[in-house]
């Protein structure tokens, strides 16, 4: 056994204080990771969410909003696009595809969007990859309905399943449409995106329920019968959509068509780019991401704050133990580095113990961040800056515990060789 | 007899204390002798026992230790005299309570090799030492502070007497002991002291222990910090 074996024993030996502040400083560092780690997949998340979307359009408004309404199911539109302009949206020629969406009813809290083949077709998520059903397949029938992953999983739905939606959104419902039944025939694979969380019908089958309804109430009797409304599918439309996703033919068109359609006459419309919005929106959580940061960073000073005050505790306790070292040919550097080496000890342990903490609590959120946000949250190793953050704290570990080390040093010398309890 | 520690003038005051604590003109000790100092608390034994074991350095005067002066050497340089040819017994308190009684006893090994490579196999020296002092096998693996004061003395004289140091410091190692017990501590260290064939200084407030050693000198005769200054 050399001195290092001397200290783990001492340390052994005040396990309970030294456990209670591996604790503290665990939790501390596990907080930092975690409010850093969460940032970034969130973020990541996000950007997975919209990887193929050139423009987003919808009606005037702001374009955070559009994007969280459109794009995460996050608040409402507040206005919509005519059935018109979306046509002569689609037949401009730099548009390579538009997936409409009508939004405005909700199935059991998941979002129904009303939309059309081209959204199966070309909606791109994560590393350009493309929807694939799970099983099924896309609508068929006008009353046929595609589930996202999320949907089926949390509610147990299968193919064939018959289900009812409600007008509107939220979860406290509201009117239904009863006289309408879907049938599930098709659900998508999973993307750890919101398409998980929504259900999809056809533009016509939104049209179709919504035959009789002013202002959000239904008109008693002025409904349309199922039957007859399959006779009719062909001609039914709504009148407006809420938003349109747009695929371009080369991506240097962005720029000009976001601008004509921001100033497009007929109508007042917003177009916005995915990514660029995006940006702005961490503009805009970034001030509370700082915060966090510094609260994190704080609550590390914290842990280390308690590190030196329960050495400096222990320190008269120990004079004894640094009285006996030193009578026995300790020198008193080798008392200091005790202390030093006690504290690297401490910190080393903390850090590790608070990123597996991190880990696991990014492991247990990730579920719950899915169902509520529909963010699919990986479990990721701290990247490098971060693991060079986590070393200039147990340097910082360690200089704090020169305070100590220097007192016993001084101490040492002052004491001579008397045993002082 | 040749000597082993020769201290001559020698005058000490603590860092910020103008007053010297210690005044002293001459001492002596031989190799191999057993002296016995009286030392009332207040009579600058701490200060000396501090001064002989190179913790601290005189403002003036010479320790001459095995033929060199401590005062000229470094800090380190006098660690490491310590470290190799001091034994140390205080009042009490002198074990680690964390460690066990053969790993206490092993202590000095650890922080000289000399010491280490005197004692041999520094495992089995321990042993011996303990077996020696009257402590049976089964207390060896028993932690420190699991053992009665009485035991803990031996263990600490013991671990003094490892790697066969040229000088034992004794620092009223039997005052916590009461007489039967007292004389047992003396007959065992005395024992081990002449096997080592280390010097001893053993300084007590206790006049009647005087008689058993080679020699007796009266610290408070002999430092005389008034004189000084």
């Amino acid at each position: 056994m050399n001195l290092l074996g001397l200290a783990w024993r001492s340390l052994v030996n005040r396990r309970f204080a030294v456990i209670l502040t591996v604790c503290t400083i665990a939790l501390s560092i596990g907080l930092l990771v975690l409010v850093e780690q969460l940032r970034s997949e969130v973020r990541e998340g996000f950007y997975r969410s919209v990887s193929g979307v050139d423009l987003i359009v919808g009606g005037r408004t702001a374009p955070v909003q559009l994007l969280l309404y459109s794009v995460f199911g996050i608040g409402d539109a507040t206005n919509d696009i005519s059935w018109q302009t979306y046509t002569e949206l689609k037949g401009l020629p730099e548009v390579k595809w538009a997936i409409p969406m009508a939004l405005g009813d909700s199935h059991r809290s998941y979002r129904v969007l009303g939309t059309s083949a081209a959204f199966f077709e070309h909606y791109r998520f994560g590393n350009q990859e493309p929807l694939e059903l799970d099983r099924g397949q896309v609508f068929e029938d006008l009353f046929d309905v595609v589930i996202g992953a999320q949907v089926a999983r949390q509610l147990d739905y299968d193919l064939g399943d018959r289900i009812v939606l409600a007008h509107g959104t939220g979860n406290v419902s509201l009117q239904g449409h009863d006289d309408h039944p879907f049938t599930v025939t098709g659900i998508l694979a999973p993307t750890g995106t919101p398409i998980d969380q929504q259900l999809y019908v056809s533009l016509a089958a939104h049209r179709a329920i919504h035959i009789g309804w002013e202002r959000g109430v239904q008109m008693p009797g002025s409904a349309i019968d199922p039957d007859q409304a399959r006779a009719q599918a062909q001609e039914l439309r709504p009148n407006a959509v809420t938003a349109i996703f747009l695929g371009l033919n080369t991506r240097a068109a962005v720029f000009g068509l976001q601008r004509r359609i921001n100033e497009y006459r007929p109508e007042a419309l917003s177009g916005i780019m995915p990514g660029i919005t995006l940006q702005q929106l961490w503009r805009i959580t970034g001030l509370a991401e700082q915060v966090l940061r510094v609260v994190a960073g704080l609550v590390v000073l914290a842990g280390l704050l308690g590190m030196l005050t329960v050495l400096l505790a222990t320190l008269g306790e120990r004079r004894r133990e640094m009285a006996i070292l030193r009578a026995n040919g300790a020198r008193p550097w080798q008392i200091a580095g005790l202390l030093v080496f006690e504290a690297g000890l401490i910190a080393a342990a903390g850090i590790l113990l608070g990123v597996i903490l991190a880990l696991v609590v990014q492991l247990a959120a990730a579920p719950w961040l899915l169902a509520n946000v529909g963010l699919h949250v990986g479990l990721s190793w701290p990247a490098l800056w971060q693991v060079g953050i986590l070393g200039l704290i147990f340097v910082a570990g360690l200089t704090v515990a020169l305070v100590p080390a220097l007192m016993a040093y001084r101490r040492t010398l002052a004491d001579g060789m008397q045993v002082r309890t | 007899m040749s000597t082993l520690l020769d201290i001559q003038d020698l005058r000490f005051a603590w860092p910020g204390d103008s007053r010297p604590v210690l005044a002293l003109e001459s001492l002596a000790l031989a190799a191999g002798e057993k002296v016995f100092m009286f030392g009332p608390s207040g009579s600058g034994k701490s200060t000396l026992l501090a001064l002989i074991g190179g913790l601290v350095r005189p403002q003036a005067g010479r320790i001459m230790f095995q033929d060199q002066d401590l005062t000229q050497l470094s800090g380190a340089r006098r660690d490491r005299v310590r470290a190799e040819h001091l034994g140390v017994i205080f009042q009490q308190f002198n074990l680690l309570p964390w460690l066990d009684l053969k790993a206490n006893v092993m202590l000095p090994c650890r922080f000289s090799r000399a010491r280490a490579r005197r004692a041999g196999d520094a495992e089995r020296a321990a042993e011996d030492l303990l077996g020696a002092m009257g402590l049976e096998a089964v207390l060896w693996g028993r932690r420190a502070d699991r053992i009665s004061v009485g035991q803990q003395q031996r263990v600490a004289a013991a671990r003094a007497l490892i790697g066969r140091p040229a000088l034992i410091l004794a620092d009223e190692p039997t005052s916590a002991l009461d007489h039967d017990r007292r004389q047992d501590f003396l007959d065992l260290l005395f024992a081990q002291v002449e096997v080592a064939g280390s010097t001893l200084l053993f300084v007590s407030h206790d006049r009647e222990l005087a008689g058993r050693f080679d020699r007796a000198v009266d610290l408070t005769e002999l430092n005389q910090p008034e004189v000084a200054t």
